[in-house]
């Protein structure tokens, strides 16, 4: 059955050899994968495709700084049963009735198995994964207030992302698979701008991507953009529909290209790269 | 092989465990990945490394243990059930694809050969399609043969995958030995963090419950006290230039290890001493000034400062007005390290310069003296001891600093004004 469940990319989802070897494996061992990557790499969205190219329902779990492991199983919402006391009404009876599940409860209870995205766990506490070490592993854990151990139907599909904020600790680290997604090469980006603008002109591409990996190399930059703002970079200049020459730029005057508001995200940068370029033009 | 692999993998300084090669075993034997190198270095990859900047090291194991590993490759392979192999067979060459092997001297001695150019070649991925053709690097395989197999020059055209991938070795840049050097410093630095994360739950507000409870005559109303977040906030000035030179490397250790600390880290520079302006960009650093007294102004009192300097410097340029080296100061750096202290009570001098030696240079001891003694040296030690001091609550601090009389000093007019 395991070998019907392979991911090999989607329509709008190009993934590599490594990354999709890494997914195999998690699915097929049922253990979490973690991956880490540049911002805007796609790696919250590997989940979303995943779930999209296998058919399964998606829980999305989303980390604040201020999130707790115990939200993603369960809340007890003492304070509202309280208050139902003083109130005199019926329900303050049964303890179910304040047991407010968390994503990781639902995903557990799912009748297929789903998948489920942690995202962005380093926001986190510290102590956060090392709380989830015993919910990853056995894919169970204990209500205390109804007595009731919760077990996964089927263990879920688990893609946990990080942005490398915080170390991860290394209990946590041993239960999951690990996979970084390095930057793509000007191949595999040209193959994701096609899988997303497929009637692309093609010296459009050439140009686009040829100003792209020379603003990526612009040293110094506090964002170096990434596939995201690529992507939404493209989708301008189809908009403005300009021609490949406007990227270009010989003109002396008009030093950084176009629409760079989508490409360069800080006042500082757009300086920086606006004197080296004024430089390098003054060089040659 | 696989054990060998193993261990190669600890003593390369990965911390690989148990768990995590049994997870490879089990992996191997639910089948992930098909017989060929590749697809195992992916697999293992994802198994047992956990952060990037061990990918790199990974990399130079993995082709030390696997280099002459036809043989190797096949025992693994043998150990494997047999229906594994059958994928391999439905892909097996056509005759004319065998004979050509044959016509090269044979699939060991073609593998041979690669190998020889893989050494030769000086950048091993740069001019890769001249030296090693297309498609796959999968040439291990009971049978040996395998038309995504390993083609040598003519054969092939050049394509993305022509040397081995874990020759390339791309993790090399993720690999940050200035780590390994800061992780001392990070132990330490980790405590002051820890303080930050007392009461982390959403707390009922017992006195004020009971308090309001009894106001509303024995009615429940319930007080909370808001969460309290996660947040040390620190500021970091570092000396650089002039005398620090020698120690800039150990600063920037410090640095880069309390950068990934803290959730609320500003730093700036100073040179020699804090005048009247700093700078956060040490390479721009006309363009980046930042006047003190904004800075004082923007920080609350819940900041808690590390100074980073030697405090090695004439003293002159500590009390006089004007005795900065660099520029004419209206206020002696003194008054401007009295206003730091005030604006932020919780603050420590961390001097990279052995303590033995402070007693010999004046400078330091009258910078002592300015901050009351809280200079600590740049050892695991000191900074456990430092640390102890910031953690000290506000009002102790506060305490401790009237005792030596520094607190009322942004008061006092500039000394040595004539």
């Amino acid at each position: 059955m395991n070998n019907l469940l392979r991911f090999s990319g989607t329509d709008r989802y190009v993934a590599t050899d490594d990354l999709m070897m890494a997914v195999n494996a998690a699915i097929t061992l049922a253990r979490p994968l973690l991956i880490k990557g540049e911002p805007g790499t796609g790696k919250t969205q590997l989940a979303q495709e995943i779930a999209r190219a296998l058919g399964r329902p998606l829980y999305e779990w989303h980390i604040k700084s201020t999130s707790k492991a115990q939200q993603g199983l369960y809340e007890y919402d003492a304070v509202s049963r309280l208050r139902d006391s003083q109130l005199g009404e019926e329900r303050v009876h049964d303890i179910r009735n304040y047991i407010v599940k968390g994503r990781l409860w639902e995903a557990f209870e799912s009748a297929v198995q789903p998948v489920l995205l942690i995202d962005e766990i380093d926001k986190a506490d510290i102590e956060f994964p090392n709380d989830l070490l015993r919910e990853l592993d056995r894919m169970e854990f204990y209500v205390h207030e109804t007595r009731e151990l919760v077990s996964a139907r089927h263990r879920p599909i688990i893609i946990i992302t990080s942005n490398n904020e915080k170390e991860l600790p290394d209990a946590f680290l041993r239960r999951c698979f690990f996979h970084y997604i390095r930057f793509p090469d000007e191949a595999t980006m040209r193959a994701i701008v096609t899988v997303h603008y497929p009637h692309l002109k093609r010296e459009l591409l050439a140009a686009a991507l040829a100003v792209f990996f020379e603003v990526r190399a612009t040293p110094g930059l506090k964002k170096k953009p990434s596939t995201s703002e690529l992507l939404d970079w493209i989708k301008l200049l189809l908009a403005e529909d300009l021609p490949p020459e406007a990227l270009r730029g010989t003109d002396p005057h008009k030093v950084i290209p176009v629409l760079h508001g989508a490409l360069l995200k800080n006042e500082q940068d757009v300086h920086l790269f606006e004197q080296l370029v004024f430089m390098h033009r003054r060089a040659r | 092989m696989l054990v060998r692999f193993f261990f190669e993998l600890r003593t390369a300084g990965i911390p690989v465990s148990i768990t995590e090669f049994l997870a490879l075993l089990a992996a191997l034997e639910a089948r992930v990945a098909e017989v060929s190198a590749q697809d195992f270095y992916y697999l293992a990859r994802a198994c047992l490394v956990k952060d990037e900047r061990h990918y790199d090291r990974f990399d130079r194991v993995f082709a030390r243990i696997f280099h002459g590993a036809e043989q190797a490759f096949a025992q693994l392979v043998a150990t494997v059930p047999a229906e594994w192999l059958q994928s391999l067979a439905l892909r097996a060459f056509s005759e004319e694809e065998r004979r050509r092997v044959q016509a090269l001297g044979g699939w060991e001695k073609l593998l041979a050969t690669l190998r020889e150019r893989l050494r030769e070649q000086q950048q091993r991925h740069a001019g890769g399609n001249r030296w090693i053709g297309t498609g796959g690097t999968s040439p291990f395989g009971t049978g040996g043969f395998n038309p995504e197999g390993v083609r040598i020059g003519e054969l092939g055209a050049g394509a993305r995958r022509a040397v081995k991938v874990w020759e390339q070795r791309e993790y090399r840049n993720l690999d940050d030995t200035v780590e390994l050097g800061t992780r001392n410093l990070k132990l330490a630095l980790r405590r002051l963090r820890r303080f930050a994360r007392e009461g982390a739950l959403d707390e009922l507000d017992l006195e004020g419950t009971i308090d309001a409870t009894a106001r509303n005559g024995g009615w429940l109303d319930l007080k909370l006290v808001p969460e309290r977040h996660n947040a040390v906030k620190v500021l970091l000035f570092l000396d650089v230039g002039g005398s620090m030179d020698g120690h800039v490397r150990i600063c920037e250790e410090l640095f880069s290890a309390a950068r990934s600390e803290f959730k609320h880290l500003e730093h700036f520079y100073f040179h020699n001493f804090i005048y009247e302006t700093l700078w956060k960009d040490n390479q721009r650093r006309s363009a980046t000034r930042i006047p003190t007294e904004r800075m004082l102004r923007t920080y609350g009192r819940d900041y808690r400062v590390i100074l980073v300097g030697d405090a090695a410097l004439s003293p002159y340029e500590i009390v006089q007005p004007g005795g900065s080296i660099e520029h004419w100061n209206e206020e002696a750096g003194s008054v401007w390290m009295q206003r730091l202290c005030a604006a932020f009570p919780r603050l420590v001098w961390l001097n990279p310069e052995p303590a033995e030696r402070w007693a010999y240079a004046p400078s330091t001891e009258i910078t002592r003296e300015l901050i009351a003694g809280r200079m600590f040296p740049l050892t695991l030690e000191g900074l456990d001891l430092a640390i102890g001091e910031l953690r000290r609550p506000l009002g102790g601090a506060a305490a401790a600093l009237a005792g030596t009389g520094a607190t009322s000093v942004t008061q006092s007019p500039p000394p040595g004004v004539s």
